[in-house]
């Protein structure tokens, strides 16, 4: 258990703000220059930037989920910290589940807290606001999850940081799908059915990942 | 230290479409240490990372008793912090404590200065403190002696001539001489396929 701990508290340390891998400052930034950029793109029309703005914001969350990509797993297997972990009986399924945990804490609660600033570019209402709130809420562990797995998968590979962009859009399409879908519907089934995909994906995350980390090490 | 055994039968390995060495086997018990020659490229580095278990071979089978410790051209040390903090992630999960082990190979000083900043032989004495913090029974020395002056392969040479006495077993790659009494030779070229 105390393994456990070390290694979310490395993590932490290197994914925070201030920590060595960018941290969360980058997706943040780039998610509130979405934001920044749409009504210079569309116009001031206040109420189409009312009707699509929940929208932009999930769109905007995640496209700045593709960012931290490349250094969530693969500086660490390029420094044999995996080979260390593997030897002293630290399963690979174990650091990616941890991992998955310490990026959505450095990306989840940011992006949501970025979402209210957001929503004043945008010309968002409060009801909308909550439900985009909600969602992130409910999608963002998925979208960790999903980064960390392919960010595993693609670690062993030259042009992984290219790869990985586009292998996360296809994946997000579903949480995108009910995250946004449950801004015109107005319902909770929408947010429920994000938080399933999103569990769905947490559940395949450490072995999705896992196994790909163990392919890299003996290829 | 737990009874250590390493051995490895009819061991092959293949890297993208090159056999690299095939039909190579030893057993060693306690106390007892090899050396893998040979020229760069034969395959020393993939040797150890099958006796490590890092990776699987093309045919063969390793058996191995005992923990297992490696040091190779990667430091697993985070580059940007102290090397005293760097260090004391691993120590933390060995449950040993880093700092008389750092002294010992000569690093007292600089546990203060950030891992990137260490040179060639100041990173593998590095490696070889979070090696002895790991109380591992069984070495794999990956090219030890690299980049270490003169006084340091002495040093490192006694570390591993006192792991095997405590009953340890090391098996060192290295295409240089490595001077321990009683140390087995395992050249690599005579198994190429």
């Amino acid at each position: 258990m105390s393994a456990l701990l070390r290694l979310l508290r490395r993590d932490l340390a290197a994914f925070m703000p201030g920590g060595r891998r960018g941290g969360t400052l980058l997706p943040i930034l780039f998610f509130l220059a979405v934001a920044m950029l749409y009504p210079f793109a569309v116009g001031p029309d206040a109420p189409v930037l009312a009707r699509t703005g929940g929208g932009v914001a999930w769109i905007g969350a995640l496209l700045a989920a593709i960012l931290p990509l490349d250094r969530l797993v693969a500086p660490d297997l390029e420094q044999g910290f995996f080979d260390h972990w593997a030897l002293r009986g630290i399963s690979e399924e174990v650091v990616i589940a941890v991992r998955v945990l310490a990026h959505w804490l450095s990306f989840g609660p940011p992006l949501m807290l970025a979402a209210l600033p957001a929503s004043a570019l945008l010309g968002i209402d409060g009801k909308t606001l909550y439900t985009v709130e909600l969602g992130l809420l409910a999608g963002t562990p998925g979208l960790a999850a999903i980064g960390v797995t392919i960010a595993a998968l693609t670690a062993g590979l030259r042009a992984g940081a290219a790869l990985s962009g586009l292998l996360l859009i296809p994946l997000a399409v579903p949480l995108l799908i009910f995250g946004a879908g449950a801004l015109s519907t107005g319902g909770e089934s929408g947010i429920a059915l994000t938080a399933a995909i999103s569990l769905v994906l947490l559940a395949i995350a450490p072995f999705a990942g896992g196994a790909a980390v163990r392919a890299a090490r003996e290829g | 230290m737990q009874a250590a055994h390493l051995s490895a039968s009819n061991i092959a390995c293949r890297r993208g479409d090159r056999l690299l060495f095939s039909g190579l086997g030893f057993t060693l018990g306690p106390g007892e240490a090899l050396q893998v020659a040979g020229a760069n490229g034969i395959g020393k580095s993939s040797l150890l990372r099958i006796l490590a278990g890092l990776a699987r071979p093309y045919v063969g089978a390793v058996e191995r008793e005992g923990t297992v410790g490696l040091v190779d051209e990667r430091l697993a040390l985070d580059e940007h912090l102290p090397l005293g903090k760097a260090l004391a992630f691993w120590s933390a999960l060995d449950g040993e404590d880093e700092a008389q082990r750092a002294t010992a190979l000569g690093l007292a000083d600089l546990l203060d200065v950030p891992v990137r900043y260490l040179s060639t032989g100041q990173r593998k004495r590095a490696a070889l403190a979070r090696l002895l913090g790991q109380k591992a029974a069984i070495w794999l020395l990956d090219e030890p002696l690299n980049g270490l002056d003169t006084a340091a392969v002495a040093l490192v040479t006694r570390l591993t001539a006192e792991h095997c006495a405590n009953g340890g077993i090391a098996v060192v790659a290295s295409h240089q001489t490595f001077a321990l009494a009683g140390m087995q030779q395992l050249p690599l070229r005579d198994f190429v396929a």
